[in-house]
C-alpha cells in the first residue's frame, strides 16, 4: 500500500506548480468622481520541484462582471428608413470581460480547456439556441462583442501579463468609468502546452458609495418618494433662480 | 471635471452638461417651450442610455418650466382656465401615450417611431410656423396693408361647449383644447417632451390665443404634464437620474432667467422665426439619423424579449 501511494505522488505532476496570487485592493467603491480603476493583478509560481522541461510556462489572467440578459438587434432598410428588424436573445454575456495573457490565446490555450473554463471572450458569452432566432445568428453575437470593445466593456490584450523567470507576474485590469455594479470575478490560468497546470479565483465586490449609493437605493427601494424628491428638486431650484434673479434686479 | 451618475451608470463631464442645461435653459425662456425636444436628443449624443435621458429630460423641463412661469406670472400672461383645460386633455392624451410606448418597447420599434414623431411634428410644425411669420414679417414691411383681423371666424367657433377664457379674451368651444391637450399630452409620454413646440403654434393659429398668453399658459401646462411623467417614470422604470437632472437644472435655471429677458427684447414674428429655424433643424437631424446607414447596424439592449 505504502509504495502504490508513493508511486501515486510521484506520478501526479497536476500539482508540481500551483499559482499564489494577490490583487491590489479587496473592493472597488464607485463615489461620485469615479473615472474608472486600475486593479494590479500579481503573483507567482509555486513549485515543489524544479521547473519541468517541456513548453514555457503561460499565464492567462480573466476579469469578470456581473452576467445578464442581452438582446441585440439589427437595423434594416424598409420603407426607406432604417428601422430595428430581426434579434437575438443573447442569454449570459457579462457585463465586463477583460483577458490579459502572456502571449497569444490561441497559441498558448487549448480548445479543450477553453471551452472547459471558457476563458475567452466568446467563450464567455452564453449564446445556446440562438440560430433559431436569426439567420445569421453568428453576426449578432459577433455584434455584441465589437461594441463592447468600443464602450471598453470587453478587452482582450494578449501581451497584458508579464511574467519573470518563468515565476512572477503581473498584470493591470483596466476597469472603466461606465461599471456595473456587482461581484467581480478574477481568474488566474496557468498553462503549459495549452493545457491549465492550476487555476485560482478571486473575487472583487464593485459597489457604490456615499451619495451615489443612497441615490440608488432610494430609487429602487422608495421609486414613489424618489420621484417625489426629484419633482421637489427641481420645482425648488426653478423657483430659487428666479427669487435670486429678481433680487439682483432689485 | 467628470462626475459618475448614479443611475445612468457612466460618468460624464460635468461642465458639458452645465452648459447643455444652459442653452436649452435659454431657449425654454425665450420661446416659452420646456427644452425637453433638445436636451433628450442631446443627451443621447452624450452616450446616455435613452430611457435616462427621456425621463431624466422630463425631470429638468419641470425645473426650467417652473423658473419660466414666475416670471409670466408676474407679468400676467398665464390664462389658468386655459392651462387646466388642456392639462385635462393632456392627462387623457398622456396615459394613451404610455400604453401605445409600451406596445412599441414590446415590439423593439421604439427608436424608430420616436425618431418619425420628431420628424413629422417638428417638421410640420417648423415649417408652418416659418411660413406665417415670414408673411407677417413682410405684411409689417409693407406700409399701408390691411392688418389681419382679430378675431377670424372658423369651424372651431361652431362648436359646442363654449366657454370663456378672459385672460385670453376668447369666447370658444372647450373641445380644441381639450384635443390639443390630449394630442401634446401623447406625444409627452412618447417623445419624452414637454410639447410646447406643439403647443405654442396650436395655441396661436388653433385656439387663436394672443400672443402674449401663449408662452405663461404654455409653461404652465407643461410643469404639470412632465410633473406626471417623471413621478410615473421613476416609479416604473425607475430611469430618472437625480445627479443628472440637477446638473441641468443647475445650467437651465440661469439659462432661462436670461433667455425670459432676451425674449422681452425681441418682436413676436421674429422670435417665431427663430423657433421656427430651430425646431426644423433639430428635425433634419433626426430625419438624417433615419435616412443615412448607419455606422453600426446593431444595438444592444438589456433585459428580457417576449
Amino acid at each position: 500500500m505504502r509504495w502504490l501511494a508513493l508511486l501515486l505522488l510521484l506520478a501526479c505532476p497536476a500539482r508540481a506548480e500551483t499559482i499564489v496570487a494577490g490583487l491590489s485592493q479587496t473592493s472597488v467603491a464607485i463615489t461620485a468622481d469615479f473615472t474608472g480603476e486600475e486593479i494590479l493583478v500579481y503573483g507567482a509560481v509555486k513549485r515543489e520541484a524544479p521547473a519541468p522541461d517541456g513548453p514555457p510556462l503561460h499565464v492567462i489572467v480573466t476579469a469578470e462582471g456581473p452576467q445578464g440578459q442581452v438582446v441585440v438587434r439589427k437595423k434594416e432598410r424598409r420603407f426607406g428608413i432604417w428601422m430595428n428588424g430581426d434579434a437575438v436573445r443573447v442569454d449570459r454575456a457579462p457585463a465586463f470581460y477583460a483577458v490579459a495573457a502572456t502571449g497569444p490565446l490561441g497559441a498558448i490555450l487549448s480548445e479543450t480547456e477553453n471551452l472547459r473554463h471558457r476563458i475567452t471572450i466568446p467563450r464567455a458569452i452564453r449564446a445556446v439556441g440562438i440560430s433559431s432566432e436569426a439567420r445569421d445568428a453568428p453576426a449578432f453575437v459577433d455584434a455584441l462583442i465589437r461594441i463592447r470593445e468600443v464602450e471598453g466593456r470587453y478587452a482582450l490584450d494578449e501581451a497584458g501579463v508579464s511574467l519573470a523567470e518563468e515565476t512572477l507576474f503581473r498584470a493591470d485590469v483596466m476597469l472603466p468609468s461606465n461599471l456595473t455594479e456587482g461581484d467581480y470575478r478574477v481568474r488566474l490560468f496557468l498553462l503549459r502546452g495549452g493545457r491549465v497546470v492550476d487555476w485560482q479565483e478571486q473575487v472583487i465586490p464593485v459597489a457604490k458609495a456615499g451619495l451615489e449609493r443612497w441615490i440608488f437605493n432610494l430609487s429602487r427601494e422608495q421609486p414613489l418618494l424618489y420621484g417625489l424628491l426629484s419633482l421637489l428638486l427641481a420645482a425648488g431650484a426653478g423657483w430659487g433662480a428666479s427669487a435670486a434673479f429678481r433680487l439682483v434686479r432689485s | 471635471m467628470q462626475i459618475y451618475l448614479p443611475i445612468a451608470e457612466l460618468s460624464v463631464n460635468a461642465l458639458v452638461l452645465l452648459g447643455l442645461g444652459g442653452l436649452v435653459g435659454l431657449l425654454s425662456g425665450m420661446f416659452g417651450v420646456g427644452g425637453g425636444f433638445l436636451i433628450t436628443p442631446l443627451l443621447f449624443f452624450l452616450g446616455i442610455p435613452p430611457a435616462v435621458a427621456v425621463a431624466t429630460g422630463a425631470n429638468q423641463v419641470v425645473a426650467s418650466s417652473v423658473s419660466g412661469v414666475l416670471a409670466q406670472l408676474r407679468r400676467k400672461a398665464v390664462d389658468f382656465r386655459m392651462g387646466l383645460v388642456l392639462l385635462g386633455g393632456g392627462v387623457i392624451g398622456s396615459a394613451g401615450g404610455i400604453w401605445v410606448f409600451a406596445a412599441l418597447a414590446r415590439a423593439g420599434q421604439v427608436d424608430v417611431f420616436v425618431q418619425l414623431c420628431y420628424v413629422i411634428f417638428l417638421g410640420g410644425m417648423g415649417a408652418m410656423m416659418l411660413q406665417e411669420s415670414l408673411a407677417t414679417l413682410r405684411r409689417s414691411r409693407r406700409p399701408g396693408a390691411p392688418v389681419r383681423r382679430a378675431h377670424v371666424h372658423t369651424w372651431v367657433h361652431g362648436l359646442p361647449f363654449k366657454m370663456r377664457f378672459r385672460a385670453s379674451g376668447l369666447y370658444i368651444s372647450v373641445l380644441p383644447p381639450l384635443a390639443v391637450g390630449a394630442m401634446v399630452g401623447f406625444l409627452a409620454a412618447i417623445m419624452g417632451v414637454g410639447g410646447g413646440f406643439i403647443m405654442v403654434p396650436a395655441m396661436i393659429y388653433l385656439l387663436g390665443m394672443p400672443t402674449k398668453v401663449v408662452v405663461g399658459t404654455s409653461l404652465f401646462q407643461i410643469i404639470f404634464v412632465t410633473a406626471f411623467t417623471t413621478v410615473m417614470h421613476a416609479v416604473t422604470s425607475q430611469t430618472v437620474d437625480m445627479v443628472l437632472a440637477l446638473l441641468l437644472i443647475l445650467g437651465g435655471v440661469v439659462g432661462a432667467q436670461v433667455g425670459a429677458r432676451i425674449g422681452l427684447m425681441l418682436r413676436a414674428e421674429q422670435l417665431r422665426i427663430l423657433l421656427a429655424l430651430l425646431v426644423l433643424g433639430v428635425c433634419l437631424r433626426v430625419a438624417l439619423d433615419l435616412l443615412l446607414t448607419p455606422d453600426e447596424l446593431y444595438s444592444l439592449a438589456p433585459g428580457v424579449m417576449p
